[in-house]
């Protein structure tokens, strides 16, 4: 099943300083499936995720070249607003961080900044997207306690909703279960294969069994380059490069 | 041998911390107790509700209502002032330039050196501004001098705090479409607000009991000043002529005054510590 590219990477190459970190990335990601990006640690996995988000401007020293088409689009035009494009992704990053405000604030935070202003809508979407990301249920009672107090995994599921909430086609996550308990790793993974349907979701993980599990589609990463990239059954079954097969026999970690 | 060893050290550690615990203690204790006593004597309703009287110095009616007025209009002036200059700072080298960046060095190195310049030095380019401008001694020289001497203090204690924020925090904020700005004053501010409420109040403590940055620049009155431009006495001032005269019941009411400044403090590092608790239930860790 071939579907059209929703992401389009061209000739990426990332370095930190003078130490390359991504070397000539070319890739298509396919859309409203999951793209697990998986290699072993150091290899470029986060970089790549972060150059989709455009948050690698943020660290000194970084250089950047190629390009990301997004809807067709090169996000790293010049003149693009950087904050439409963040927008068009949400972002879960290894560890939740929530927002230092309440369970109900988090998911508001994000259509708020946006223009949203009516409160029952407002409340409508943060039970929608709670809802969603299979949190509603757990803290319904206490919208506005803070976020802090709710147990890691209840984090990670707020930090989806709250993603979810700025309405993104894309859906970004960097080893969103390391930080959890197989119970809630179980459940984000599950709200991952509901969410397929509707977002472009991209996971980076060093987990080969969750790959195996989520993953429609395969980018194999060592050392800054992409090694092999295509369809799971493929990656998974009938590797054509002699380190993605070490890799997926766990002979290279 | 080993665990002999081990609590060797541990009860060497543990003499160590208990000592020093009791000499803040004493040292707090000492203090107060010094000036409650040396000044309970004169101590009474006139000292808080009255501005000098004629004769004040010599003996006769009065207290400090002025001073203490003028120290607390003069401080909280400062205090805003300072605040409202280096949160932007502070914001400016963590968020837009960057924490680590070249420049944010550069200006927390500034910061330091000011924080070390002795506050006198404050007082005489208060002065000299001041003449330059022909200002005369007034609680607008008092608020402008005590305004610079504390920004270091301040600027430096947020940026303690604000740097302490997880970068992936703000990124989160980014990754959201929030703006810089958006992300400084929602998402910051409020993971820091209990730090710079502290720092807030740390500044306002230096500045409140400092002498010599008001000594040439905030003049001396026994009136409450009712407007920028009149002198204005303060309480480290008031303390310092009232020690200075020689008779032994006005010497009395230098104490007193001394005890009204620590209570000043107290009171307001007491509130600013409550008020930050309020605030600190929403903080990331
Ligand atoms: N902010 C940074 N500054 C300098 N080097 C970095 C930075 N972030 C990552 N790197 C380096 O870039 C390489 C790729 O890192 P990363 O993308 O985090 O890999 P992965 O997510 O696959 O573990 C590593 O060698 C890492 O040390
Ligand atoms: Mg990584």
């Amino acid at each position: 099943m071939q579907t059209n590219p929703h992401v389009r990477v061209h000739d990426l190459s990332v370095s930190y300083g003078s130490t390359p970190a991504l070397n000539r990335i070319s890739v298509d990601i396919p859309e409203k499936q999951i793209t697990a990006v998986i290699g072993p640690s150091g290899c470029g996995k986060s970089t790549l995720l972060r150059a989709m988000n455009r948050l690698l401007e943020n660290s000194d020293g970084v250089s950047l070249s190629g390009s990301i088409l997004i809807d067709n689009e090169n996000i790293y035009d010049p003149g693009r607003d950087v904050t439409e494009i963040r927008k068009k992704m949400g972002l879960l990053s290894q560890k939740p961080y929530p927002l230092p405000m309440s369970i109900f604030e988090n998911v508001a935070y994000g259509p708020r900044i946006h223009g949203m202003k009516k409160k029952n809508e407002m409340a409508e979407t943060v039970r929608h997207y709670l809802t969603i990301s299979g949190l509603w249920e757990e803290v319904k009672d206490r919208l506005h306690e803070p976020a802090s107090r709710l147990s890691i995994g209840q984090q990670q599921r707020l930090c989806l909703a709250r993603g979810l909430a700025v309405e993104p086609e894309i859906i970004l996550a960097d080893e969103p279960t390391s930080a959890l308990d197989p119970k809630s790793s179980q459940k984000i993974e599950a709200e991952f294969k509901h969410l397929k349907n509707r977002y472009t979701i991209i996971i980076v993980t060093h987990i080969l069994r969750q790959a195996r599990r989520l993953a429609d589609y395969v980018l194999f990463m060592y050392l800054g380059e992409l090694v092999e990239h295509g369809p799971a059954a493929q990656i998974f079954e009938n590797p054509q490069h002699e380190m993605t097969k070490e890799y997926i026999r766990g002979i290279i970690s | 041998m080993r665990s002999s060893f081990n609590k060797f050290e541990e009860a060497v550690f543990r003499f160590l911390m208990i000592v020093s615990t009791l000499v803040v203690l004493g040292c707090l204790f000492l203090i107060i107790g010094t000036v409650l006593f040396k000044g309970i004597g004169s101590m009474d309703l006139d000292m808080i509700t009255r501005t000098p009287q004629g004769g004040y110095y010599l003996g006769k009616e009065g207290g400090v209502l002025n001073a203490i007025v003028g120290s607390i209009v003069l401080t909280s002036s400062a205090t805003a002032i300072a605040f409202l200059a280096s949160l932007p700072v502070v914001l400016y080298i963590n968020i837009y330039a960057g924490k680590n960046s070249r420049f944010a060095e550069l200006i927390r190195l500034s910061l330091d050196f000011l924080w070390g310049i002795p506050s006198i030095v404050y007082g005489a380019f208060g002065f000299i501004i001041m003449v330059y401008f022909g200002i005369s001694a007034s609680l607008l020289g008092g608020i402008i001098t005590v305004a610079l001497f504390i920004l270091p203090i301040m600027a430096r204690a947020m940026d303690e705090v604000i740097s302490l924020v997880p970068v992936e925090l703000v990124e989160a904020s980014f990754s959201l479409g929030s703006t810089r700005i958006e992300t400084a004053s929602r998402v910051v501010l409020r993971q820091t607000l209990p730090g710079i409420i502290s720092a807030i109040l740390l500044a306002f403590g230096r500045g409140i009991g400092d002498a010599a940055s008001v000594l040439f620049t905030s003049g001396f009155s026994d009136r409450i000043p009712l407007s920028l431009t009149q002198p204005a006495a303060t309480l480290p001032l008031a303390i310092f002529f009232q020690l200075g005269t020689p008779f032994p019941e006005v010497q009395e009411r230098a104490y007193a005054s001394a005890f009204i400044l620590t209570i000043i403090i107290l009171i307001v590092s007491i509130s600013a510590r409550l008020l930050a608790a309020r605030f600190r239930r929403h903080t990331i860790q």
